[in-house]
């Protein structure tokens, strides 16, 4: 069960710069951990994060191990027209969760 | 005169081994950087909202031989100020909310008992303890629960470990000081279950208490030991009237 929490406001104005939340629930496993037998855990963290807005990407950003589990990131775009924003997150493990968000631009 | 030094004396000796008065009273929220105080007070940037999304599914799946849901005998609404209460007596045992939580699990929905500190269990009792936020900790004193607290108080103020420290050394009496660069707080479970950024995720107060039994080198008791929440009571009464901050960040 893959959480994921996007806050941003729903309408803007034209031009207004927006701040955009999100926050992905993800256990991270570095890569560097050894079992109690020697054997090394397998590599477990979200590599890529994008969002596009209406179909345009406007903020990427690679993640690698060291990286906070559950990370919380925190980006600006302005809004330009009314529609969709869509957040992907992928990752090791096939990781692919994807979230879309609408706002309305006045 | 004499008898009037040694009551002075007797009066000081008493006052050094005291409780904290309950106006000096902090929360560990208290003794956070301003960082991570903005990311327990913004629902968007608290992790814990992840597990709060969780639990409240998991209140409205159906479980169990009974085929029921939490939410088909409890209205969540009902749910405010309970976490406040916890732990409590049932059926003459203390309980703890987790602990509570798995007894309507079996008795009532005829479901397997959840794993304690497991990711269901915590997800649940952080969406119960959040609908008392911001309430005061009531905890009833009953002459049937007053062992139970007498033998908490007794834990908290037990030498233990290979360091020979007990809870009030550090959390009564060095309160405000440092240990290891890190502030030593008052000890008061105003925010459990909560997100621990150590941890990188959501622990208990039973977690809590068996990192200070490793930091003082004593044997920690397993989940759910009855001495866990003797001390849990106690530390609950403790912090009477102060609000809770369900699901809390702490670093």
């Amino acid at each position: 069960m893959t959480r994921v929490i996007v806050n941003m406001p729903a309408t803007a104005t034209r031009g207004e710069v927006i701040e955009i939340r999100t926050l992905a629930g993800h256990e991270m496993e570095t890569g560097f951990r050894r079992t109690q037998t020697g054997e090394l855990v397998p590599r477990n963290i979200i590599t890529r994060f994008t969002c596009s807005y209406n179909g345009v990407e406007v903020f990427r950003a690679d993640l690698h191990p060291a990286v906070a589990a559950n990370p919380l990131l925190s980006f600006s775009t302005v809004a330009t027209e009314s529609g969709t924003l869509e957040f992907r997150w992928t990752g090791d493990r096939d990781f692919n969760v994807s979230h879309s968000a609408a706002i309305t631009v006045v | 005169m004499t008898a009037r030094l040694f009551l002075f004396l007797l009066v000081f000796s008493a006052a050094a081994g005291a409780e904290i008065p309950l106006a000096e009273r902090r929360s560990g929220y208290e003794f956070m950087a301003r960082e991570t105080r903005a990311m327990q007070d913004d629902d968007a940037t608290n992790p814990a909202a992840l597990w709060l999304l969780d639990g409240e599914a998991l209140w409205n799946r159906k479980a169990g031989g009974a085929d029921k849901a939490c939410a088909g005998c409890h209205a969540v609404e009902k749910m405010k100020g309970v976490a406040a209460r916890f732990p409590a007596l049932h059926a003459g045992k203390l309980v703890n909310l987790d602990q509570r939580i798995n007894l309507c699990r079996v008795e009532q929905q005829k479901a397997p008992a959840l794993q304690l500190e497991g990711r269901d269990l915590l997800a649940l009792a952080a969406y119960v303890g959040r609908q008392s936020r911001g309430l005061p900790i009531e905890i009833a004193v009953t002459s049937e629960s007053k062992p139970f607290l007498e033998a908490g108080r007794a834990a908290f103020q037990r030498r233990q470990g290979q360091l020979n420290l007990s809870c009030a050394q550090c959390h009564d009496q060095n309160w405000g000081k440092s240990l290891a660069g890190s502030a030593i707080p008052q000890a008061h479970p105003t925010g459990y279950p909560l997100y621990r950024l150590e941890w990188q995720g959501l622990g208990s107060l039973q977690r809590r208490l068996r990192n200070c039994f490793i930091g003082v080198r004593a044997e920690p008791y397993a989940y759910g030991a009855q001495e866990y929440v003797e001390l849990e009571l106690y530390l609950m009464w403790r912090a009477r009237g102060m609000k809770l901050e369900t699901p809390a960040v702490r670093p």
